[in-house]
């Protein structure tokens, strides 16, 4: 078996060590490593989006980042959304808009609608489609998603 | 947002409360199939076929076997010789023979893709490794792709013991065709003689994927004491226990099915791929195994939807009255017999009264994976042909669409061309909501744009469900069902229990549970949940009421018939108390109260549902936008609106994609090339606008609360309400899926 | 299938200078990738289209992360300069609107959170989006490598799909892009059967600065990409727009010129004809595009 790396990195606001294969993806030790499964692996190549965690701030497929990689890193994770026990505004319009079916692609939409709500609060229809084009989901036509997150930065901005 | 709506009849009914499973899926816990985790699980990998069609010669496993870190290598020598047998999985037949050589292949490779070993390793990259030391000798043999080819006498012969049954009556000779379906209602030849115009076209669509994001999971333990539990994402816990056990010619009280949270099926995950597989590999190696698909593992190796060829001729007369109608359909069925032509049949015209129509059907074996029930199988296919010959019927006769498809809309005590009378459908009402709807009613220009209109047809079947629940002393019930929830069902069940009980959603806990904690339960799938399990946890209300009745009796000291019950209070001469009071008093008054139903409701409960398109396309590129899209459809009763909506929704989107993108591109060799979803093109976040939806709610006599099933019709109309958008467009009928740009540019030169 | 679908084993180094990234490359002999983005090579990994012994990993080398621009000398790139952050720099975006069209659709978000303009170039597929505006706005390739540096014209670069010029032990360090006057605008544009998440079917970027009236085309550059073994400059339509006037008539017979430079193949994304088609339509889409941002700036 190949020689594994150390990895420090920050998850979910935790210092975290792992160690790790050079050929492991993010996702991979995220899942099997440290039973963060709320990633899901839906391609394992960057065409689906329901493994997008935040690498630094930036939405990223996690399935194309290397563990390696994640070396003094700040991650967040669909299981770093909720605060204190609380859902965030976004889960909790996705639950109330019905903005989920089977449910797959949800942690994936939620990470990136979080990522594109911290830089634009207000965004129109259009921007919500093309900053989460990345995102696939197979159930709802996309209508109720959109919704949510357009419920969600209001509820967002009426808090602020 | 908990309100009932203004004037119902139901208090819980009709609402939109939070599904009970939402919390666990906004926030990554729920486990799905790939989440589950055992102490010394293994990770395994199938090794596929390279060709489409090819004899085994030998399988040599002894280098992937000593590869470190291997535990077990698995070909067909580890499985039991499997004989003829029909199983009906609630979604279709299958013979357990061709089952079993569909999950591991036996002699021959009859698609790219089809699984032929497999390993169980420490690790996915150790198995991935060890796969790939598997030596196999293959002697290729003549592919066939295209189901017209496969027809031909001279055409490449997949299996030499399948013959065709044509209506019960099998051929002498093995064929590629492996069923005929002959239907008849009065005499055609009449009713086109009687017409004042006959339009006929022949349509081609291709092979099409469920596309559901999550791969196919399964991790199986194979127990020292040969008990078999299986953790897996399907569409049915009891299917897979029926087919796993019989693959592994084992009792199915040996086979314990969790059904995992499951990440879409669409029709595609009824059928077992990885479970037995796993099992074996567990056996072998005395650990738990996991096996997870790769995402061109899923479209290589799993059920697409048939590619067909159809041919269809409608006759009118000037008034728009339909006389006769004909349809000639042929379905690939991928690599082994069986598949939705029955179905396709029966649909093609089921949405309209002819007196005269002719169907004939065949399904036709061929070198790509075997096909599976996706959304409404065959019934979007043949939707194509019939609604687009009706919309240039009636473009020629100058009527408009809705009223034409009005004049000869099926209604109660329509025959359908199959035999079956309707009962109270609702195929006029939707398309009067359409005719009233906004979207019908806003004029739309610009150069280049159109409107379709198209009307669709799924049954919704019931099979069988079986529910029980339980009352806690804190007035709440837990519901107990074997319904595997892929898009809201726990709510849409537990809705039901509330309403029936007069108490509140929240106040009913739902639980999917394992094969061995439930009554037998047919699969989520025939769009049958909320309505036949729903039907179910209506009667465990009953039961529960029936019991409480007696309690709150005992309680008052008098006969059961004199305590009535009005919401969810129970209440005898002037004494009353709610079910959470009576709840609590049940411990200290005597047993538990544990409600039980099982049904298996009959026949189909019929949706109906018309779409309406506006396009637009780029004469100069070929490529096709959709402006707006309204979906209508006859729910019966809408139990939870934001779920039914969102089956509207997600259904359509579904159709854009097989209208306007989605295919299996084979070469020549039998090869797909775009097994990725970067060039298996499902729409995307910015394909699409938002899907406007219209309930239309025509009670279904077979059930209290009038439901009918709501999944799989919406998938039925687009292609065909895209084709007749696109041609008020730009002039030209396209009659081949998907109407890409490619091709849809090259009929546009062609035209001009 | 498609290879092993997992990651071979490798090593994996993440120097912090460039000279020590070089040696590592030369040093494997042919077995090492060069990691920037990750977001083409982690998957012809994963899929066989590439082996590795040894993955460097270029961001922690500074200079490869630069994105220097100032109006009167341009814009220097560095090589793993992730696209998200060309796309959200206001005044690079402002000057060289080509090659932002190109470096927002490189897949999804998620997908230009890292993948850079370097790493596009470096893969050198015939259908990378970030190549044509490179080739219109005249970039210069800097190269780093155990010989030590050279640089050479953007349009040296490719050689033949996935081929490139780079030596062995060489690698990209950095982009620069010549500044750019308000008389010049540019466009990029691609057909995909989609709206996001696609390869192009065919495309082209167009510039062009027009002379101090606004009213004739001075100088113009237009370059295809997806319907040849490279990306190509499609050179006598951009001559014929000299001098003339920024008119459809114009653009849409440089689009008929420029059809002449496409060569591509049949495959699943488009038939020869309809790509050749393309180039025709795109190259009159663009050129419009770029004489509107002229106008409105």
């Amino acid at each position: 078996m190949a020689k594994k790396t150390h990895v420090t990195t920050t998850i979910n606001g935790e210092e975290t060590e792992f160690l790790c294969e050079p050929r492991q993806s993010l996702l991979e030790v995220l899942r099997e490593g440290l039973d963060l499964t709320g990633s899901k692996e839906g391609c394992n190549n960057g065409n689906c989006g329901a493994c997008t965690v935040m690498l630094n701030g930036l939405p990223v497929d996690s399935c194309l980042v290397l563990a390696v990689e994640a070396e003094g890193a700040e991650i967040t994770t669909i299981e770093g959304i909720a605060q204190q026990g609380h859902l965030h505004p976004l889960q909790q319009c996705f639950l109330e808009g019905a903005a989920l079916q089977c449910g797959i692609c949800t942690p994936g939409f939620i990470v990136g609608a979080k990522a594109l709500l911290d830089r634009n609060p207000n965004p129109t229809e259009e921007e919500i489609r093309f900053n989460l084009a990345g995102n696939l989901c197979r159930c709802t036509g996309y209508d109720k998603i959109v919704r949510s997150i357009q419920e969600a930065a209001e509820r967002l901005q009426s808090a602020t | 947002m908990n309100t009932p709506t203004s004037g119902s009849q139901y208090k819980v009914i009709g609402t939109r409360p939070i599904r009970h499973d939402g919390a666990d899926k906004v926030t990554g816990k729920a486990k799905y199939g790939a989440d589950v985790k055992f102490s010394k699980m293994l990770y395994g990998r199938v090794l596929r076929s390279p060709h489409a069609h090819a004899r085994i010669l030998s399988i040599d496993t002894s280098e992937a076997e000593s590869h470190p870190g291997v535990f077990a290598v698995i070909t067909t020598t580890d499985m039991p010789d499997l004989v003829d047998k029909m199983a009906d999985l609630g979604e279709g037949v299958v013979n357990m023979a061709h089952l079993g050589d569909n999950v591991l292949a036996r002699e021959k490779v009859l698609y790219k893709g089809q699984a032929v070993a497999a390993v169980a390793a420490a690790n996915v990259h150790i198995a991935a490794e060890a796969i790939e030391k598997i030596k196999v000798e293959y002697e290729p043999l003549p592919a066939v792709t295209w189901v017209l080819d496969a027809m031909h006498e001279d055409a490449p012969l997949l299996h030499d013991n399948v013959f065709t049954d044509d209506m019960g009556q099998k051929s002498e000779t093995p064929s590629n065709v492996d069923k005929e379906i002959h239907f008849l209602k009065g005499d055609v030849e009449t009713g086109f003689a009687a017409a004042d115009l006959v339009v006929e076209r022949e349509f081609k669509t291709a092979t099409v994927h469920q596309g559901y994001i999550e791969p196919h999971v399964a991790t199986a333990d194979w127990n020292e004491d040969g008990n078999v539990t299986v953790w897996t994402s399907t569409q049915g816990s009891f299917a897979c226990r029926t087919q796993t056990a019989e693959i592994l010619q084992i009792p199915i009280s040996k086979v314990k099915v969790v059904p995992c949270e499951i990440g879409g099926g669409f029709g595609g995950k009824i059928t077992v791929y990885l479970q037995p597989v796993a099992a074996l590999l567990s056996k072998k190696s005395g650990r738990p195994v996991q096996l997870t698909m790769q995402r061109d593992e899923v479209f290589e190796g799993t059920g697409p939807t048939p590619g067909s060829f159809m041919r269809v001729k409608l006759g009118a007369t000037k008034d728009g009255k339909l006389t006769a109608g004909e349809a000639w359909i042929a379905f690939d069925a991928g690599a082994f017999p069986g598949g939705p032509i029955g179905p396709a049949c029966m649909c093609v015209f089921s949405c309209y009264d002819f007196e005269h129509a002719k169907v004939d059907g065949y399904n036709v074996v061929l070198n790509k994976p075997k096909t599976q029930a996706y959304r409404a199988p065959g019934s979007t296919h043949a939707a194509l042909a019939c609604e687009t010959v009706l919309d240039e019927l009636a473009e020629k006769l100058a009527i408009d669409p809705l009223e034409f498809r009005l004049k000869n809309a099926a209604t109660e005590g329509t025959r359908r061309v199959d035999g079956p009378v309707y009962p109270r459908i609702g195929c006029v009402e939707v398309l009067q909501a359409a005719q009233a709807s906004d979207h019908w009613n806003s004029p739309l220009e610009g150069p280049n744009r159109g409107r379709g209109v198209a009307l669709g047809f799924w049954f919704n079947c019931g099979l069988k469900s079986s529910a029980s629940a339980h009352v806690n002393p804190d007035g709440t019930v837990t519901l107990t069902e074997g319904s595997t929830d892929i898009g809201g069902s726990r709510a849409s069940i537990a809705m039901q229990l509330a309403e029936t009980l007069g108490i509140t959603a929240e106040e009913v806990n739902p639980q999917v549970v394992d094969t061995d904690s439930v009554g037998y339960t047919d699969v989520t799938g025939g769009s049958r949940v909320t309505f036949a399990t729903g039907l179910a946890a209506y009667k465990v209300g009953l039961d529960i009421e029936h019991q409480m009745t007696s309690r709150a009796a005992a309680l008052w000291d008098c006969p059961p018939e004199q305590v009535s019950v009005e919401s969810g209070v129970y209440s005898h001469n002037g004494d009353s108390l709610t079910f959470a009071e009576l709840a609590e008093k049940l411990h200290a008054t005597g047993e538990a109260i544990v409600g039980r139903a099982t049904v298996a409701p009959d026949g189909a409960t019929n949706g109906f549902g018309v779409h309406l398109v506006d396009v637009e396309v780029d004469p100069d590129t070929g490529k096709t936008t959709i402006l707006r899209y309204t979906v209508i459809q006859d729910a019966g009763k809408a139990i939870h609106p934001s779920y039914v909506e969102g089956q509207m929704q997600g259904g359509a989107v579904q159709g854009i994609g097989w209208a306007l993108n989605e295919e299996y591109f084979f070469d020549d060799q039998g090869q797909m090339k775009n097994a990725s979803f970067l060039d298996y093109r499902i729409p995307t976040f910015l394909d699409v606008p938002m899907i406007d939806t219209i309930i239309v709610e025509v009670p279904n006599p077979d059930h209290p609360y009038g439901v009918r099933g709501v999944g799989e019709t919406p998938i039925v109309p687009p292609p065909a309400a895209i084709a007749i958008a696109i041609h008020n467009a730009v002039g030209v009928r396209m009659t081949d899926l998907p109407m890409s740009p490619p091709k849809l540019w090259k009929a546009l030169s062609e035209q001009s | 299938m498609g290879g092993l679908t997992t990651l071979s084993g490798f090593e994996y180094v993440a120097p912090t200078d460039l000279a020590a990234a070089a040696t590592a490359l030369r040093d494997a002999g042919g077995r090492a990738c060069v990691l920037a983005g990750g977001t083409d090579i982690l998957v012809q990994l994963r899929e066989g289209m590439r082996a590795a012994d040894l993955v460097i990993d270029v961001k922690k080398i500074p200079e490869l992360l630069q994105l220097d621009y100032a109006t009167d000398s341009g814009l220097c790139l560095g090589a793993a300069t992730p696209c998200y952050q060309v796309n959200t720099t206001a005044d690079v975006a402002e000057a060289y609107p080509a090659l932002v069209d190109a470096t927002r659709i490189i897949g999804g978000w998620q997908i230009q959170s890292r993948a850079s303009v370097g790493g596009n170039l470096c893969n050198s597929s015939p259908a990378a989006d970030s190549i044509p505006p490179l080739l219109v706005y005249q970039a210069v390739c800097h190269l780093a490598g155990p010989e030590g540096r050279r640089s050479i014209p953007v349009h040296e670069f490719c050689t033949a799909p996935g081929q490139n010029s780079l030596q062995p032990g060489e690698l990209l360090a950095t982009l620069t892009l010549p500044p750019q006057s308000a008389s010049a605008g540019s466009a990029y544009q691609r057909f995909i059967p989609r709206n996001e998440m696609d390869i192009a079917v065919a495309s082209a970027a167009s510039w062009m600065e027009l002379d101090d009236s606004g009213s004739t085309i001075q100088s113009a550059r237009i370059a295809l990409g997806a319907v040849a073994p490279t990306p190509v400059l499609a050179e006598e339509a951009s001559q014929f727009l000299v001098g003339k006037a920024p008119t459809e008539e114009n653009f849409a017979a440089a689009g008929a010129l420029a059809r002449q430079v496409a060569s591509p193949i049949d495959d699943m994304r488009g038939t020869v004809e309809f790509r050749v088609h393309l180039a025709g339509v795109l190259t009159q889409r663009t050129l419009a595009l770029a004489h509107r941002r002229i106008q409105e700036s």
